[in-house]
């Protein structure tokens, strides 16, 4: 099943790159180079997944991380983070995120975990589905 | 080297412990003795003086009484009376049994003739004495009082004249005495052993024989004092030796008195005191210098322990802070290698996703290509595998507790010096525990000691080449994780296997080895709870074990 990937960093080859390699595999993906980027982007289009670097001039990964949680609950993000930023993608996890992944990322593990993420968005949503069948139709 | 200026300062110490303690102690002494000593000697001059008098004024007292008795004798006899038949006789019968010295008397008319005479010289009557010096005295000034001299009978004796006035003429009654009479009280001042005391004449002639040294009528074995008038005490040297020397004259006679003290034998209680005074200074000077000597070295000691304490402290805090500043530049450089290398192993990825593009399948060109993503993917592998370590080692600076594999840190610590000790022909071998458990401690504490015994290990085998075995094994008993570093190098002597852990002490060439490298592993190993010891000797090879608690 297709779904919605956001791949937010600075370093534009790594962008690019990623950008079209994910495409090659069927993924729908966009990319930005910045926080602030992303954060129009979200308002524009409907995201399931965002991979969100830590490190970035301007807005900072976590910051961004904290403003789409709190505007879209509901979307997954997976860190991207340098081995000297491991800390903040921990940070992040506690602040919601998925999952994250160390760079120089493996593309078959990010594919993996993203799809995982896109599973939980998916189950998530059903829930909710579920939730507010059961309060238009209470049992009894 | 590190001891000279401690040896310097400890010298300082103790001189200036001893000036200070030694020099008041000298003055005091010094100045107690010398008061001692000029009241002492002042006190001997006057006994001296005081023992003179009292001799010359007995023997005064003795001529004088002797004087008076004869003058009593001629003025209560007229001279036809005593010179009567058997008188005289009877008169020296008397007074003989008073005063047992008159050796004899006689009585002399005014022409010299010796009309009478009571004594044992029988032959002496019919003397005529006019023209005798003697006599020509007694008649002007009435009373003579003779030299001594040696009679018939060779006992020294001398002669008291009195001459009485009765009417128009003059008779003069004689009389010898022995000389033993005074000659008693002069021994009486014969002090000590080498004491004397004798008389002489006007002309330096004894008129007593002298304990030692000159005869009778000669001149005796001493300065001459003859010409003495008062009382006079002095310190003269003669024949080489010093003697107190008083004189006096007497008042009934041209004699000088003369009394001769050794003044060693005076002073002798002085030099004794002296002596003990000594002793005590030689005993009070030991034990200052003892304690002098013993302060300093207690007192260097501290201090060289003090310094070496904080060589130690300030040796920790160069090579923590040497590490904090490696750490930060490990981590700037891997942060910043990183990136690149992040796009560069997408590059390759996407290389390889475009080669599966039917349009390139099946073309001997394929492969090459392949091959070669194949190979940049390793590297960028292996590259991002030397950044883990350098993070690794960057991230454990800082002191922290937590759980650690120690295997792993070996293992990583091997890493690091791989290809250096391959480099030199050395192995390194490990053997690890498979079951050993996690322990509670700090890894890039632990890390640096590891890293510092391999490194002393590969120095020591530098030339020659060999194999470390590293060891791990848990005691689940004794709750310990043992790490041993066995090399088969050259070994440490038996006789320095006490000093290694000590700072500063190297065996390694001037220049090349701070000497801390294990004393700070010692100090690393002790704060985290555990011990190092080492084994070895000449040629055996050097064994390092260490011991870490599971927990602290």
């Amino acid at each position: 099943m297709r779904f919605k990937v956001l791949v937010v960093d600075d370093e534009d080859d790594f962008l690019q790159t990623l950008v079209n390699r994910l495409r090659v595999r069927n993924v729908d993906v966009k990319g930005v180079d910045s926080g602030e980027k992303a954060l129009q982007a979200l308002e524009r289009d409907q995201v399931d997944v965002v991979i969100l670097d830590v490190k970035m001039p301007g807005m900072d990964g976590v910051d961004v991380l904290g403003e789409m949680k709190r505007k879209w609950p509901l979307i997954e993000v997976i860190m991207l983070t340098g081995h000297a930023s491991i800390e903040s993608g921990i940070e992040g996890m506690r602040l919601g995120a998925f999952d994250y992944i160390m760079k120089p990322a493996d593309i078959d593990d990010l594919m993996d975990k993203m799809r995982r993420a896109h599973e939980k968005k998916l189950n998530h949503e059903e829930k909710i589905r579920q939730a507010e069948i059961h309060k238009w139709n209470p049992p009894n | 080297m590190e001891n000279k200026p401690y040896r310097k300062l400890r010298w300082k110490i103790v001189a200036t412990i001893l000036s200070f303690s030694l020099i008041p102690l000298f003055i005091l002494g010094f100045t107690i003795y010398s008061q001692f000593r000029v009241s002492y000697t002042a006190k001997i001059v006057e006994d001296l003086r005081a023992l003179t008098n009292n001799t010359k004024n007995a023997i005064d007292l003795f001529l004088e009484d002797r004087i008076a008795q004869l003058t009593t004798l001629a003025y209560i006899h007229s001279f036809e009376k005593i010179t009567q038949d058997g008188y005289l006789d009877q008169v020296f019968g008397v007074v003989k049994t008073q005063f047992r010295f008159f050796i004899d008397f006689g009585v002399i008319d005014d022409e010299g003739n010796h009309v009478a005479y009571s004594g044992p010289h029988k032959q002496l009557k019919g003397i005529n004495y006019g023209n005798e010096l003697w006599f020509s005295e007694v008649m002007g000034l009435s009373v003579f009082v003779s030299d001594v001299f040696l009679g018939f009978r060779k006992i020294p004796h001398f002669i008291i004249s009195v001459a009485r006035r009765e009417g128009n003429r003059t008779w003069v009654l004689r009389a010898t005495i022995d000389t033993e009479a005074f000659v008693r009280m002069v021994r009486a001042a014969w002090v000590g052993r080498g004491g004397d005391a004798y008389l002489i004449n006007g002309v330096n002639l004894l008129q007593t024989t002298p304990r030692r040294g000159g005869r009778f009528l000669e001149q005796p074995a001493g300065p001459d004092l003859s010409a003495a008038v008062a009382t006079s005490v002095e310190e003269i040297q003669y024949n080489g030796k010093t003697n107190l020397y008083a004189a006096t004259m007497l008042a009934k006679k041209k004699w000088v008195l003369v009394v001769k003290e050794d003044p060693r034998e005076a002073i002798s209680p002085l030099f004794l005191a002296r002596i003990t005074g000594i002793f005590i200074f030689i005993f009070g000077v030991l034990v200052i210098v003892a304690g002098a000597v013993f302060v300093s070295l207690r007192m260097t000691e501290r201090l060289s322990q003090v310094d070496r304490e904080k060589a130690i402290l300030d040796a920790g805090l160069i090579e923590s802070s040497k590490m904090a500043a490696l750490g930060k530049l490990a981590a700037g450089v891997a942060h910043e290698i990183n990136n690149p290398l992040a796009v560069i192993k997408e590059k390759a990825g996407w290389m390889k996703d475009l080669l599966v593009d039917e349009e390139f399948q099946g073309k001997p060109i394929y492969e090459e290509f392949e091959e070669s993503i194949n190979r940049i993917d390793y590297h960028v592998e292996r590259a991002r595998k030397v950044i883990h370590r350098l993070l690794g080692f960057a991230r454990r600076v800082a002191p922290v507790q937590e759980m650690v594999d120690v295997n792993q840190i070996v293992d990583e610590t091997i890493d690091f010096l791989e290809n250096e000790a391959r480099f030199r022909n050395i192995d390194i071998q490990v053997n690890y525990d498979e079951k050993l458990p996690g322990i509670y401690s700090d890894s890039g504490q632990l890390q640096q000691v590891f890293l510092n015994i391999i490194n002393n290990a590969i120095d020591s085998m530098e030339k020659v080449g060999g194999e470390i075995n590293v060891e791990t094994k848990f005691h689940p008993k004794e709750k310990e994780v043992t790490v041993s570093f066995a090399d088969n190098g050259p070994g440490i002597p038996e006789e320095l296997l006490p000093r290694i852990f000590e700072p500063f002490f190297t065996t390694k060439e001037q220049g090349s080895g701070t000497g801390l490298g294990l004393s700070i592993s010692y100090g690393i190993i002790r704060k985290l709870g555990g011990r190092i010891v080492a084994a070895s000797g000449k040629g055996m090879g050097a064994t390092f074990k260490i011991y870490l608690p599971l927990k602290q």
